[in-house]
């Protein structure tokens, strides 16, 4: 059983990455490197507005006093800025008004991914913004949307049509001086996406924002922003993927959440990013800071994550629970295979009265992958009656991997509840014996076994995700035995 | 040579302390052998490097020496003439019969001779007599658990070390007495000082051992110890450290365990009073098999501050590892609580817990939880547990409603969340004496005694509430 199994962690561990095809576009790129010039070509080519070109070199000249972080149980070479394309977008060439004049390339680039900007997807009921190479390409459903009132569209439209509310909202949750990598983001961001709900509307469809890198030396920093006004509701869902390539690609992208009262906002993310090779060559370095703030009363933030790809994942989705009586809530599922490194976890900032978050992460290290969970719940002193419970979990396949549990608990009142639990194993030798006993080869049973494992933050993804989150969990780990 | 300087007494600096030791070369170095000599210039070329810890390292996060180390202290680097030792200890545990040693101020006090050899074969006394008369076992042991490589002030007391507790413990020998070591801090002025313990425990062999931190009287102190201790194949270590200490002082315990081939270690950190506390509790697991169970209870209020850092390294396979600790903080106190398990790669059927529960009866208490796990290891079971909360208001209802009044019910509900780490004290007469002075630390009758605190004239009596328990 030993060899048998041993050949199916071979068979998993070394699965192809399946996304990894590069398309053929003529690209419009910024000349390489970063400085104050590069900036002002961003922002010219965007045609902004000067408050926005003002933000980015304030972010940039904040940035350039700033130290990489070295506190991230993160191992890898220095990055050099500027090496890097910071500008990279599908060559324009006049405004686009129906799906028929989008590229064809590309619009088999996004088939091959999975998802279609047409038809079918409006059977499906999704709204998609997909971006690719920083740039926004198009957005379907926005006259549906636009109906209700909700505004959900590229970032650059949004800064053109919506000035007012970028200026209000952008860096008031993620501020230019936030850490290295929001800096870096705030001064050089390119696209993302931008949605706002109005007071009482419950958006009726799940939106949904696709990422792709494709040429080659990019970095991609996007820039998403999601306003959910008084009593507004919207679940968002997430993509990434990135084609194969030898050398590391740097994703920076910065996700700001504001719920006013009585709001809601669930964010789901499938992130897999080319995790480089089985050596370890290549790769995403995925260094990404999300927070949401519950600013009113009742409001509720909810992250879902699944995280199987990039070479290095830095990312610690969070709540600021302002707003009395407010939730938030963090599910994550993160994989590290091969010589895949994760750091991620999430803060849980407890301020309002009666605030309550939960915390469930589930991670997974396999081949030389190293998973660590970084968390925070502070309590402080004036959100009494809070509660909070956490969980995180390690399984463990092979033992060339590592799994790291770093929690910070903060309490300083006294009629608040914390329950931190973790436990870190491998599979039980019982739980196999007890599928294959029963008939279940050893294949199945390790896949029945994770995906149960998993299964508490995959519930929580939307149907479109949940999906596709399983097979790519099954594709990843499936067949393994410690 | 240079006069020697005795006496200091001014701010606890980094250069000050690099300026004392180079000013003090001859004296500390007087008696040392080659290997103590070369011990003492590693360590303080470390301490310069390092200095004294800030709340930006990492493992120093939550605790700021800033306020301690700001007061004035002198710094002795002679032992502090005692009039009457028999005066100022004739502590005792009612029934339990121990052999007692004792430190003033962090030197060895000696009734009779400064190093005795008991009929068994087990050493006890000076540490600075051990280093004259058993080189070779200073040599073998001395410096090689206490890392001064990545801790300040591990480094510092190693450069200064002069003396502190010794005990040997041969091959299959079995310590017929508990062995306790008193360590009083009393000086007419504000004291620095730096005691260093060595306890070894040969093969087969077995101990028990407690170890008192007592202020004498309400002066500051600063206390920088360090304790190493190596526990041989298959020997057996029972420990327990009880902190007593006046609410201007500050203690640093760090202890360095090291466990042979099937070594087991029990250890109890009972910390009742003092003004800031950390105790770096570290334990490697040097051969396959070993056991470490760690316990501790911290009961603080006022402006008291309790740090425990505990890091268990699983350098072998098959060990087993538990940490509980749990502490009740009042008024303004403090609470950290940094766990650290490193399963290394090759450390396979490891068996490790971390649990720490808190609670807080003000909304001006803290606490700081940390339960952190580092696992390179496939065929383990790590899992660790951390809760902060208040009483629970379902249990307290039960027993108001039996007629209980409020103030009882919250003793007795205080008292059995801390019975949980003092119950499993082994020795009956030790555990008698630790449950009583939790229940008056509860009723705030506990005070820094005017002596040592295992010194106050208590009944070896099981506790008992005056409530009515079969009302329940």
């Amino acid at each position: 059983m030993e060899s048998e199994s041993n050949k199916i962690i071979d068979a998993f561990t070394h699965d192809d990455y399946k996304y990894g095809f590069v398309t053929e576009i003529e690209t419009d790129f910024a000349p390489k490197g970063l400085n104050e010039d590069i900036i002002r070509f961003i922002s010219a080519k965007k045609e902004e507005p000067t408050f926005l070109l003002e933000f980015r070199l304030k972010a940039y000249r904040y940035w350039l006093t700033m130290k990489e972080p070295k506190w991230a149980n993160i191992h890898y070479p220095e990055i050099n800025f500027q090496d890097i394309i910071f500008y990279a977008a599908p060559k324009k060439k006049k405004t686009i008004s129906s799906l028929d004049e989008i590229d064809p390339e590309l619009l088999s680039t996004f088939k091959k991914l999975g998802i279609s900007l047409n038809e079918q997807k409006k059977l499906a009921g999704v709204a998609v913004d997909a971006v690719m190479d920083s740039v926004s390409v198009k957005t379907t459903f926005s006259d549906t949307l636009s109906k209700l009132g909700i505004i959900f569209c590229s970032f650059s439209e949004a800064v053109q049509h919506h000035p007012d509310l970028v200026k209000q909202y952008l860096g008031s949750v993620v501020p230019y001086t936030d850490n290295y990598f929001a800096s870096l983001n705030s001064a050089v961001f390119t696209d993302g996406s931008f949605c706002y709900i109005p007071k009482g509307v419950r958006c009726p469809i799940e939106l949904s924002t696709y990422f792709r890198i494709n040429a080659a030396n990019t970095g991609q920093f996007e820039r998403t922003l999601i306003v959910a006004d008084e009593g507004a509701y919207v679940s968002y869902m997430e993509g990434c993927t990135a084609p194969q390539r030898d050398e590391n690609q740097l994703h920076a992208a910065v996700v700001e959440i504001v719920a006013m009262k009585d709001a809601e906002v669930k964010y789901a993310t499938v992130q897999n990013w080319y995790p480089g090779n089985k050596e370890g060559v290549g790769g995403i370095y995925n260094f990404v800071t999300k927070r949401g703030i519950c600013k009113g009363n009742n409001s509720k933030i909810s992250w879902t994550q699944v995280e199987t790809g990039s070479s290095i994942t830095w990312k610690y989705p969070s709540c600021i629970l302002l707003g009395d009586n407010s939730v938030g809530e963090f599910y994550s599922v993160a994989v590290a295979n091969n010589y895949q490194q994760a750091d991620t976890g999430t803060k849980m900032q407890h301020l309002g009265k009666n605030t309550k978050s939960t915390i469930i992460s589930k991670g997974i290290s396999a081949g030389h992958g190293n998973n660590s969970y970084r968390g925070l719940v502070r309590i402080s002193k004036n959100a009494v009656n809070s509660r909070n419970y956490s969980q995180c979990d390690s399984l463990l396949l092979g033992d060339k991997c590592g799994a790291h549990t770093f929690p910070y608990i903060q309490v300083e009142n006294k009629s608040s509840i914390v329950e931190h639990e973790a436990t870190t194993s491998k599979i039980s030798e019982d739980q196999l014996f007890y599928c294959q006993q029963r008939g279940i080869d050893t294949e199945s049973a390790i896949g029945l076994i994770v995906n149960g494992y998993a299964k508490e933050v995959l519930n929580k993804l939307p149907m479109e995700f949940a999906v596709e989150a399983q097979k790519l969990l099954s594709i990843s780990l499936e067949g393994s035995v410690g | 040579m240079k006069e020697m300087q005795t006496d200091i007494n001014e701010i606890i600096s980094h250069e000050g302390m690099i300026g004392l030791f180079e000013e003090n070369r001859g004296h500390l170095f007087q008696h040392d052998t080659e290997y103590l000599s070369r011990l003492r210039n590693t360590a303080i070329a470390k301490f310069s490097e390092l200095g004294f810890p800030t709340p930006k390292l990492e493992e120093w996060k939550n605790t700021d020496l800033k306020a301690s180390l700001s007061k004035k202290y002198g710094y002795s680097l002679k032992p502090s003439p005692v009039k009457d030792p028999r005066k100022v200890f004739h502590c005792n545990i009612p029934h339990l019969d121990t052999a007692l040693i004792a430190q003033l101020n962090g030197w060895y006090i000696s009734k009779d001779v400064p190093l005795m050899e008991l009929g068994n074969g087990i050493i006890l006394g000076s540490l600075a007599e051990a280093f004259l008369k058993y080189p070779s076992i200073i040599e073998k042991y001395y410096g090689h658990f206490a890392d001064v490589s990545s801790d300040g002030l591990t480094a510092l007391n190693t450069a200064f070390a002069q003396d502190g507790i010794f005990i040997y413990v041969p091959d299959h020998v079995s310590s017929p007495k508990a062995i306790q070591i008193v360590n009083v801090i009393h000086h007419p002025e504000n004291i620095f000082l730096q005691p260093r313990n060595l306890i070894i425990l040969g093969k087969n062999s077995k101990l028990s051992l407690v170890h008192c931190d007592d202020s004498y009287n309400h002066q500051a102190g600063f206390a920088n110890t360090v304790t190493e201790v190596f526990i041989g194949e298959n020997a057996h270590l029972d420990h327990f450290k009880l902190q007593n200490l006046n609410n201007d002082s500050t203690l640093i315990s760090s202890a360095w365990f090291n466990l042979e081939k099937e070594a087991t270690l029990k250890s109890h950190y009972i910390t009742f009073n003092g003004g800031l506390l950390r105790n770096n509790i570290r334990v490697l697991f040097n051969a396959r098999g070993g056991n470490a169970d760690i316990r501790g209870l911290y009961l603080m209020d006022r402006k008291q501050h309790v740090d425990n850092h505990v890091f268990v390294d699983h350098a072998q396979p098959e060990c087993t590892s538990y940490e509980h600790f749990k502490g009740i903080l009042d008024e303004n106190a403090s609470a950290v609580f940094n766990g650290h398990v490193l399963v290394r790669k090759n450390a396979q059927k490891t068996n490790s817990y971390q649990g720490n529960k808190n609670i807080l009866l003000t909304d001006t208490a803290k606490v700081n939880s940390k339960p952190f796990l580092e696992i390179y290891a496939d065929d383990v079971k790590c899992s660790h547990g951390s809760a902060t909360g208040q009483l629970d208001p379902e249990a307290m209802f039960y027993l108001r409603q039996r007629g209980i009044s409020e103030e009882n019910a919250r003793m007795l509900l205080l008292y059995a969340f801390a019975n949980e780490v003092v119950n499993t004290i082994g020795i009956d007469p030790l555990r008698y004496r630790i449950e009583d002075m939790v229940k008056k630390r509860l009723q705030g009758e506990l005070q820094i005694c005017e002596q040592c605190v295992l010194h106050c004239n208590t009944p070896e009596q099981p506790v008992e509430f005056d409530i009515d328990l079969s009302k329940l």
